[in-house]
């Protein structure tokens, strides 16, 4: 028999989001919160992240991953916040039920509110199709990053990575660092998916070629990985024949994007959208499912941490509050758009609007639409799909009239680094 | 006299990151001038150090011996000479510490003589 226990809030997922999230609802007045983290530790990606770079925005200081989620877990100590690690959430009901499981057995939680932050996975091969057998040596570059940083283990010698992604990125200096030759990193686009200060600091420091415009057609290798075959590619990604060339290596990463961690969300019901991969949310990051909300990647994919826990302590305010459902604006990605978040405004008084470009332009001109005219525009000098462009909802004349607004971004392409 | 000038004389192109526009400045280094075209009094500072004195925060990861974890992850306590970071890698891979060791602490003083200090960035405990 599962153990029956009743909170105020469940937070499933101990990132970033979910510490924030949950130090928020305590502090909001919550008599009862519970932690879920089905790892033996708190901090989610944070603590494999031994780079600097977070924390940036929101302390004004650089901080590494281990660093961040640390003054996390020690703030959440000083709480009567419950933190079960090694306690995995397996159900969820859309009447607020989840079904976790640890060492100490099953358990069944109601809550009031609960708080969907289990971040995001990374997308594999599998999703890629790539031709080739199924030999050692390909890893995803967050797998890698666990086992060099955690688990003290290189996973080769000789290694190609395609995606320019920041962690793809990071781990090119990395794994150079600890005497591996990276050999070259395959991008498929024309442009730089991750930072440039990632591409400065990671990529040039060591001279390690990186080229545009390709990808990975075949690996080469049966119990271990021994080649792998780039091709030049069109404008739509597709191989141009005759341009392929054999790369020796051992180890193959991929740095080809994430994707939030949804089967939960499904499970409950929870409308999904098709942009995001995760829920349709409003400003308070509460889904069209009363009484579930949801923060971080597991939302949207965001780049930036401080972001993360700016969004996520709006979600633990809210849960706290548990305002009745109302009408809403409801957001539109247009042109030049790849994601908005959240896609739901209920007031614009307060919080942020992150808009993630398709594109990397200059002379940028951000415009908001409701039916035939724009209400609101703002210009901006740069953007990229690395970074997504933060806007205050205060800053906006949302109009009187609840309705579909639609957002758009224009500009000057840019193709390669800058 | 021409000739000579010609030598001494270099073009780089460089990437400022300093700020999100990620401007291309054109560099040209004489002798004892450096010159920068493309970008703000920002940029033309980043880039001055950049070529003068190239500077990296060094993370890595070391030896724990008895911790929880095989790995306790460090940082350099302030900018590292990017030149030196091969030798600097070198040293640290030949370190082990005891656990536990405390988010924070320094662990070496005065990495290779350069005056910088190798800090703690996760709690690591000791394993009972
Ligand atoms: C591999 C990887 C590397 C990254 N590197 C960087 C970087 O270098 N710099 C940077 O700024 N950003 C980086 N990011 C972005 C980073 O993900 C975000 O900044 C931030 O960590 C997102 O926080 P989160 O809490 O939403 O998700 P996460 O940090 O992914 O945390 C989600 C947590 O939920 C837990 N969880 C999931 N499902 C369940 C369940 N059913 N039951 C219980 N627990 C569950 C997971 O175990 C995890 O601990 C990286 C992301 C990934 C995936
Ligand atoms: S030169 Fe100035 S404007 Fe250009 S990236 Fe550097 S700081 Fe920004």
């Amino acid at each position: 028999m599962p153990r029956s226990i009743r909170g105020d809030v469940v937070v499933i997922g101990g990132g970033p989001a979910g510490m924030a999230a949950a130090l928020s609802s305590w502090e909001a007045g919550a008599k009862s919160v519970f932690l879920l983290e089905r790892n033996e530790y708190l901090g989610g990606i944070l603590p494999q992240c031994i780079h600097p770079g977070f924390g940036l925005q929101i302390w004004g200081e650089e901080l590494t991953g281990p660093e961040y989620a640390e003054i996390f877990i020690e703030n959440l100590n000083r709480t009567g916040v419950e933190a079960m690690t090694d306690t995995a959430a397996l159900e969820l009901t859309p009447e607020r039920i989840v079904k976790a499981v640890n060492p100490q057995g099953a358990w069944e939680i109601k809550a009031n509110s609960i708080i969907l932050s289990m971040g995001c996975r990374e997308r594999t091969r599998g999703m890629l199709q790539i031709p080739g057998y199924r030999p050692a040596g390909i890893f995803t570059a967050g797998l890698a990053q666990y086992l060099v940083n955690i688990a003290g283990y290189l996973p080769g010698k000789d290694i190609v990575i395609l995606g320019s992604g920041d962690i793809g990125l990071i781990m090119a200096r990395r794994l150079t660092l600890e005497g591996a030759r990276v050999k070259m990193v395959v991008e498929i686009k024309n442009s730089l998916s991750g930072l440039v200060r990632n591409y400065v600091q990671c990529i040039q420091d060591f001279n390690i070629p990186l080229l545009f415009s390709h990808t990975v057609t075949e690996v080469r290798g049966k119990e271990r990985v021994e080649a792998v075959v780039i091709s030049e590619v069109d404008e739509e990604g597709n191989p141009l024949s005759g341009g392929e060339r054999e790369v020796e290596c051992d180890t193959l990463l991929l740095s080809v994007g994430l994707i939030p961690e949804n089967e939960l969300s499904r499970q409950a019901k929870i409308p999904l959208s098709p942009q995001t991969g995760g829920p349709w949310v409003d400003e308070d990051f509460s889904t069209d499912l009363e009484g579930f909300f949801a923060c971080g990647n597991v939302a949207s994919v965001f780049d930036l941490v401080d972001y993360v826990t700016l969004v996520a302590e709006r979600a633990g305010r809210a849960a706290v509050l548990a305002r009745p459902p109302q009408e809403k604006h409801i957001l539109r990605a247009g042109e030049g758009v790849h994601t908005v978040i959240p896609q739901r405004i209920r007031e614009g008084k307060d919080g942020f609007l992150f808009i993630r470009p398709q594109k990397s332009m200059k002379g940028v001109t951000v415009s908001f639409w409701e039916r035939e005219k724009i209400f609101y525009q703002k210009k901006i000098s740069i953007c990229r799909p690395s970074e997504m462009i933060k806007l205050d909802l205060a800053q906006i004349p949302w109009p009187q009239e609840k309705g579909e607004i639609k957002v758009e971004i224009k500009g000057t392409e840019i193709q390669g680094i800058s | 006299m021409k000739l000579k000038e010609q030598k001494s004389r270099e073009f780089l192109e460089l990437i400022c990151i300093v700020c999100p526009l990620g401007c291309s400045l054109s560099v040209t280094k004489s002798d004892d001038r450096i010159r920068v075209r493309g970008g703000c009094k920002k940029g033309e500072k980043y880039v001055k150090e950049e070529i003068t004195n190239p500077r990296r925060v060094v993370t890595t990861t070391l030896r724990i011996k008895n911790g929880v974890w095989p790995r306790v992850p460090v940082r350099t306590s302030s900018p590292f000479p990017r030149d030196k970071i091969p030798e600097l890698m070198k040293f640290l891979s030949s370190l082990e510490v005891e656990a536990p060791q405390k988010r924070g602490e320094v662990i070496a003083k005065n990495l290779l003589g350069e005056g910088v200090d190798l800090v703690v960035t996760r709690t690591i405990e000791r394993k009972e």
